[in-house]
């Protein structure tokens, strides 16, 4: 049986059970009628995910546990935080360090029941009238994920960190998670998210998180992808911004082998601001597409999107940033950038900037760079006695350096300082 | 110490050094002057050991050794330093961390073990002195918003630093303020030592009144066409290139 089929079995045996019954109904519908998307749509045009569906996938695993000294391997462990822990798509309390009077933190099951009425005015609400296959597919399959509201006037004072594992598993593992962040007027929060496989099997992710921003909120989300080289991830966030609120969603993949990121910015009142930023640093038979999409629904809003990407061996890379200013949106900035170094002649990146303005009175820019590392710096530095590996090193850091500076846990920063040397193969320590 | 015999090199087919000797002696200061286009530039990254040109000819030895065969860094190592013309940006890479990657990466090349922080700073602190360099300095960006003259003033930080054996000093007056000049070559004078030598390649005679060089030698069209003493240097001031270039052109 196909994947599709299997899908829509799935869900005809699990039906009744699920909540949100219509909305998940005319969900499936979209993936029956449309089926996954090949490389003949646009949006997919040059990220084939035939090679992922075409596997067999079990659709839920039972079960497990993993040491907590593992789970410290993935998670900053220096910083106090709020961690949330899913393994093989199920909460486990075991991993999970919640500590919170002021906030709302647990797994989106149980919200449904304890925080019905938000949970009942958000799910589903900063998703688009007709979405992809893919959102559609969780928006019908998906049962758990990560629940987490901030109330009016409070700031989280821990980051929160969402993992969620994959262990034991008898076969090949297809998953929908779904998060729903809430954070109301003046609130404040810091939020991490990575999906670890730790078994030999492959685990394929379909991932959608909604984030809602209301007046003056400060969210800053950081995903960390890093997964093992047998992992696929679509990872589809949703960000639906209020006025005078800054989000910011920054990802960095390094890991796994299939990674599409589709991240979309719904800007809905006046003077707000939306920030993407991304570090990809990727080699042999790794795939990473970034989506991006800012809607400037409304005027004096900002944007601002900066993509690097290095890309090793045959690593493929895709970017496709969208920009739309509505007609009344006067007074927006949006700026754009997509920068790439490619190492080797094999490696390839498709890049491609997308901006529809309809307001005239705006400030717009874009701009991408396809480049190979700067041979006078690189003898400059062997000039100082730097061997050739580790000037290549510290000339990708330097070239990442805006993005990794803009991170605001210096734990994480470390963490991703480390992640990147480890990656590069050398043992320097370069954080300015 | 550097003994280089009819060296010859190119950049994609395009010869730029046609032949030349030199030989320089520990506490020697030689100058390299001449006119745009001479080679001055290619002959000093030659030393250095960039890939980009292609040795046809000749040799290059260093302490009795040929060096042709080692990579820029096995150079630095051995002790060649090059200060830049035109010393390149390297955002978030601090000062600081580039010198201890670079004195470290040095030491272990000799067999010795990385150098302790505490003796690192303070080393640090010492040359900052010697070069007037503020306080701020190591935790910038490397040469990143740098003024012309905090650039060169760096090259020669590192300079100091690395207590390279040889170092070339590719047209260090270049974009410096007769202060910034001061200091800088200040800097070298005091760095200099009977152990070691200095090449300064330099379009210019103004630098050459601040660091008095033992030979002067003039290169143009790839060679070395004429080398004399300081006094040389003056005629050239005087007279400027011209005659040198007929001079060379009648032979």
């Amino acid at each position: 049986m196909n994947l599709k089929d299997k899908l829509i079995q799935a869900f005809q045996e699990t039906e009744s059970t699920l909540s949100f019954q219509k909305e998940r109904k005319d969900s499936m519908r979209r993936l029956e009628e449309f089926g996954f998307p090949t490389v003949k749509d646009e949006e997919w045009k040059y990220t084939n995910l035939l090679p992922i569906i075409k596997n067999e996938y079990a659709l839920s695993a039972s079960e497990s546990l993993i040491s907590k000294n593992l789970l410290d391997e993935y998670i900053l462990t220096e910083t106090e935080t709020n961690v949330i822990a899913f393994v093989n798509g199920q909460f486990s309390q075991e991993l999970s360090n919640i500590d919170t009077e002021k906030i709302t933190l647990c797994p989106l099951s149980l919200a449904e029941k304890t925080h019905s009425t938000v949970v009942q005015n958000y799910w589903g609400k900063a998703l688009p009238e007709h979405p992809d296959s893919l959102v559609a597919l969780n928006t019908a399959l998906s049962k758990e994920g990560v629940f987490v509201h901030v109330p009016k006037n409070t700031v989280a004072e821990r980051p929160i960190q969402i993992v969620y594992f994959t262990t034991n598993i008898s076969s090949d593992l297809f998953l929908q998670t779904r998060n729903l962040v809430v954070v109301e007027e003046n609130a404040q929060v810091q939020i991490t998210e990575r999906h670890q496989n730790i078994d030999q099997k492959e685990v394929f992710t379909n991932s959608v998180t909604e984030i809602f921003a209301q007046d003056n909120s400060l969210i800053d989300f950081y995903k960390i992808q890093n997964d093992k080289r047998n992992c696929s991830l679509i990872d589809n966030t949703w960000v639906k911004q209020g006025k005078n609120c800054t989000c910011t969603v920054d990802t960095f993949s390094f890991g796994g082998k299939f990674i599409r990121n589709n991240l979309s910015f719904l800007l809905e009142g006046q003077y707000s601001e939306s920030n993407m930023r991304g570090i990809t640093l990727i080699g042999v038979n790794q795939l990473v597409d970034h989506h991006t999409l800012v809607d400037h629904a409304v005027a004096n809003c900002q944007s601002n999107e900066m993509y690097k990407g290095i890309f090793d061996d045959n690593a493929k890379g895709v970017f496709n940033g969208k920009v739309m200013v509505r007609p009344d949106s006067q007074k927006t900035n949006a700026f754009q950038s997509n920068n790439n170094l490619l190492l080797t002649d094999s490696a390839s990146i498709d890049t491609k900037p997308q901006l529809e303005i309809y307001a005239d009175d705006v400030a717009c820019s874009h701009g991408c760079t396809v480049g190979q590392l700067d041979d006078d710096a690189l003898f400059y530095l062997r000039s100082r006695g730097i061997p050739f590996k580790e000037a290549q090193a510290m000339l990708m850091y330097a070239f990442a350096n805006d993005v990794l500076s803009n991170v605001k846990i210096p734990e994480l920063k470390q963490k991703l300082n480390r992640i990147i040397a480890e990656k590069l193969g050398v043992q320097i320590d370069i954080e300015v | 110490m550097l003994k280089i015999n009819n060296l010859k090199a190119s950049i994609e087919g395009n010869k730029i050094l046609t032949g030349i000797n030199l030989d320089v002696k520990p506490g020697e200061v030689h100058a390299i002057m001449g006119p745009n286009g001479s080679g001055k530039s290619t002959l000093s990254s030659v030393i250095a050991g960039r890939e980009e040109y292609e040795v046809e000819d000749g040799t290059i030895d260093f302490d009795g050794e040929s060096i042709m065969d080692l990579s820029p860094e096995e150079r630095a190592h051995k002790g060649i330093f090059l200060s830049f013309q035109y010393p390149i940006e390297i955002p978030g890479v601090s000062v600081s961390n580039f010198l201890k990657t670079s004195l470290n990466e040095s030491r272990k090349a000799q067999g010795l073990e990385p150098m302790p922080a505490g003796d690192l700073l303070k080393m640090m602190r010492e040359k900052m002195e010697l070069l007037e360099i503020k306080k701020g300095f190591l935790s910038r960006s490397l040469n990143q918003g740098f003024s012309g003259g905090e650039k060169k003033r760096n090259e020669i930080f590192q300079m100091a630093m690395l207590e390279p054996k040889l170092a070339i000093l590719d047209e260090t007056d270049s974009g410096l303020d007769i202060d910034a000049l001061r200091i800088v070559a200040n800097g070298v004078n005091k760095l200099k030592s009977k152990d070691n030598a200095t090449v300064l390649i330099t379009h210019y005679q103004r630098l050459l009144d601040y660091i008095v060089p033992d030979f002067v030698h003039v290169l143009y069209n790839g060679r070395i066409v004429k080398s004399g003493t300081k006094d040389l240097a003056h005629e050239l001031e005087e007279k400027g290139y011209d005659w040198i270039i007929k001079e060379a052109e009648q032979l």
